[in-house]
């Protein structure tokens, strides 16, 4: 319940603060912290234009991926208190049902007919694609070290014992962290501010949602941001007490979003082929940490 | 002879151009660019001359500083055969020929309209029903863009044949714009009514346009211009030259999504053309040049004004330039994309930055000086890998070249002269043609007059006109996300093209 909570929270403010250091970083003052909120509080008002070539799929898709962001939210867990649904195996869960939200609106692109609309699903399905073996060998890892399959279990007794897990957590993060912005298509590998459809990865497959649906579609992107954050949180937090842990909550999350933010500003996005090497490499930096803890085991002895 | 030599800005009474049959006129000029990188057509257009219809082609030779002419009479249901065949150079004018006056030709191998003129021959033809390119493939797909821009620029369609995500093919139509400038030209008799048409032929190319028409103008009216006036365009050409580059450096970094390059190359634009605002009250030039006269004399105050706002302008420029050009990420998405070869810009005659990226020396302010360019012994600027690299780098190049010009021109504040020129009527039956260097390249405005000395053609040839066949050459082999940089990297005029 506590993580519930406290990733609504953290998801109010990430994008805002990503917007924020962005405009501060290019010289202007930029929005609120809160105006990604009002945006979609906005669009909450309205109604909802569908195309004429759509089917109903087009129609179910945005609050099948608002619901299934929603409850990979429930598995995970905060520090020592489980998610609201924990159970052995849920990480793999967590995964899937991402991946659930994630095709439908891949086919809810499809479904649009336009030529655009089907070039960024096929990116997006490819980079997902990718991105899938770096985060199931990085819980894999730490399923091996703990000796557990739960995420409360496997992050509670992560670090019990040694002081290395500290360095596979650190790995752990980054590859996170870079699997967020992947499956949030940021940068460098997306440029979410784009008008330029020809290279837009997930913007463009939204390109025909409008009102409530587009609402629901960016909030949900808002609650995943949050959600891989609290992921990387969980690395640290361990079993310290709350009122160290939710300040510390708090704490990496505004840095995530600061560092976002700066990346966004300071770099070039990657040409499109170069991405798919890009998010290779989180899957060698995954099986690092899987070697890691084989040698933590002692398997090399 | 069987053809006429005259220089940039020069006026011939149309007799003195030679008259010979088509298949001379056919040798003549496709011989001329056979061989010959220093030569290019920058004009090749027909007009009616009673039943006929009279082709007249203009080879500029950039080592000999002139400007070849010959002239042949043709009918419009004749069927010939096309210059294209032997030189590309030509595409794009014989297809402008065929589509005014349905002159067929018989072995043209893109004969597709140019931008359905009001004044078409063929009717029929419309924008909705262009025959596109098209290859029947289970393995291909096609991509349209536009003609609405997602930028909300202007309106141009563009059709991708791509293998997955590479490009094969780009096929780029274009006539959205047309707004029948040339047409106009003849029909608004005012001169001040024809200056602002000049104006509004390419809306970021205000100085050079109306450069070329004053130059048409004031040729073909025996005017002589003094000093000042020349240095006020000079000046206003390189300060244009400045302004549209580094906002084209700007739109660069969007594209490649590099907030710090997009913003401050951004901001470094706007004290340019604010000055341009102070200078004449319009920060786009508009009503700064007209033919004959300097209605905004430039003052040595203006001068110690633009000396203040370049030394603003100059350290941040220099500082934004090594920081893009030592970013791996910005350089990974420049180098070798959208490559154009030397002899692909040769063969379709590219003029300005669009040659000078890929090796080919082409400059009017060096090949067919004007204004106070003659003085100023302008070096172009040439790259030689054809990629968004060398556009960029010829921008940047460019503006610290233009800088220094600007620099050296404002030493020495020309007096005003007193007195205004007087208006002339242009002389009968005359043909002049002017060059101009814009920033995009080479502009080129051609008249004729009538027996009365009144305007029967006028002829506006933007760059754009050849180099959007280059931007389709760049693309092919290409990712189709990288479309948007090479584009920009080219910042072609789709009202320029479309007059």
């Amino acid at each position: 319940m506590l993580s519930l909570i406290l990733i609504i929270i953290a998801a109010s403010f990430f994008t805002g603060i990503i917007i924020r250091v962005k405009s501060l970083a290019s010289g202007r003052k930029g929005p609120g912290v809160f105006q990604p909120l009002k945006d979609v509080s906005r669009l909450f008002k309205k109604g909802v234009v569908y195309s004429e070539t759509t089917s109903f799929v087009f129609q179910i898709a945005p609050t099948i991926y608002f619901s299934s962001v929603v409850m990979a939210m429930l598995v995970v867990p905060f520090g020592q208190s489980k998610g609201i649904i924990s159970f052995n195996g849920d990480f793999i869960f967590f995964a899937y049902v991402l991946a659930l939200g994630k095709f439908f609106s891949i086919i809810s692109a499809m479904d649009t007919g336009s030529s655009f609309e089907g070039m960024g699903a096929s990116r997006e399905a490819l980079y997902s694609m990718f991105a899938e073996p770096a985060f199931f060998i990085l819980m894999g890892s730490l399923a091996l070290l703990t000796g557990h399959t739960s995420f409360q279990e496997m992050f509670a007794a992560l670090h019990i014992g040694s002081y290395i897990s500290y360095a596979l957590a650190i790995l752990g993060a980054f590859v996170l962290m870079m699997v967020a912005m992947v499956e949030n298509s940021r940068m460098p590998i997306d440029d979410p501010k784009t008008h330029l459809e020809l290279t837009m990865v997930h913007e463009v497959m939204i390109l025909d949602n409008s009102g409530f649906d587009l609402g629901l579609i960016l909030t949900a992107g808002y609650l995943k941001f949050a959600l891989y954050g609290a992921l990387v949180v969980n690395l640290f937090i361990g079993v310290f007490p709350y009122q160290y842990s939710i300040p510390m909550f708090f704490v990496i999350q505004l840095v995530l979003a600061s560092g976002v933010g700066l990346i966004e500003s300071f770099m070039a996005r990657f040409r499109m082929s170069h991405n798919a090497q890009f998010i290779f490499v989180l899957t060698s930096v995954s099986l690092l940490i899987f070697f890691g803890v084989l040698l933590i085991l002692g398997k090399f002895a | 002879m069987n053809y006429t030599t005259i220089v940039n800005k020069q006026t011939i009474s149309v007799a003195e151009i030679p008259e010979v049959g088509y298949y001379e006129f056919f040798g003549l000029n496709t011989g001329f660019l056979t061989g010959a990188p220093e030569r290019h057509c920058v004009n090749y257009f027909g007009y009616p001359v009673d039943s006929h219809i009279k082709l007249i082609c203009c080879i500029a030779d950039d080592q000999t500083h002139q400007i070849y002419l010959s002239s042949c009479l043709v009918k419009a249901s004749d069927t010939l055969d096309s210059f294209t065949a032997k030189n590309f150079n030509f595409e794009k004018f014989e297809r402008e020929i065929c589509e005014n006056f349905g002159i067929n030709y018989t072995d043209h191998p893109w004969l597709k309209p140019v931008r359905y003129a009001h004044n078409r021959a063929d009717q029929s033809k419309t924008i909705a029903n262009y025959p596109f390119f098209s290859i029947e493939s289970d393995e291909l797909h096609e991509v349209g863009v536009g003609p609405i821009h997602a930028g909300i620029i202007e309106p141009g369609h563009f059709r991708f044949i791509c293998n997955g995500e590479q490009i094969l093919h780009l096929e780029i139509q274009l006539g959205y714009q047309h707004r029948g400038i040339e047409q106009q030209f003849l029909e608004k008799k005012k001169l001040l009514q024809r200056s602002t048409i000049a104006e509004s032929i390419a809306g970021d190319t205000v100085v050079g346009h109306t450069t070329a028409f004053s130059q048409v103008w004031e040729s073909i009216c025996g005017i002589q211009v003094s000093h000042d006036i020349e240095f006020s365009r000079t000046l206003a050409l390189e300060l244009e030259r400045m302004a549209v580059h580094t906002g084209d450096l700007s739109a660069v970094c969007t594209d490649i999504a590099y907030q710090l390059g997009s913003s401050v190359f951004g901001r470094l634009r706007t004290p340019i053309i604010n000055f341009m605002q102070e200078w004449c009250g319009n920060r786009l030039s508009k009503g700064l040049i007209r033919p004959g006269r300097n209605p905004f004399p430039f003052s040595p105050e203006l001068a110690n004004r633009l000396t203040g706002v370049l030394d603003i302008y100059e350290p941040h420029f220099l500082e934004m330039n090594v920081q893009l050009f030592q970013l791996p990420s910005a350089l990974s998405r420049f180098e070798r994309t959208g490559v154009v070869s030397y002899d692909d810009v040769l063969s379709v005659g590219t003029v300005g930055m669009a040659a000078r990226m890929s090796g080919l020396n082409r400059d009017i302010r060096s090949s067919h000086p004007f204004g106070l360019y003659p003085e100023i012994a302008h070096e172009p600027i040439i790259k030689h890998h054809g990629d968004v690299y060398s556009r960029v780098q010829i921008r940047k190049a460019e503006v610290k070249q233009s800088m220094q010009y600007i620099r050296n021109l404002i030493q020495n504040v020309p007096e005003v002269s007193e007195n205004e020129a007087s208006f002339e009527s242009p002389k009968p039956n005359s043909f002049t043609l002017s060059l101009v260097e814009g920033w995009r390249g080479e502009i080129c405005h051609c008249t004729i007059t009538d027996s009365q000395g009144e305007l029967i053609l006028y002829k506006v040839k933007d760059p754009s006109f050849h180099n959007w066949l280059a931007l389709a050459l760049a693309v092919r082999n290409n990712e189709i996300s990288d479309f948007p940089i090479c584009n920009k990297s080219f910042n072609l005029s789709y009202s320029g093209h479309d007059l």
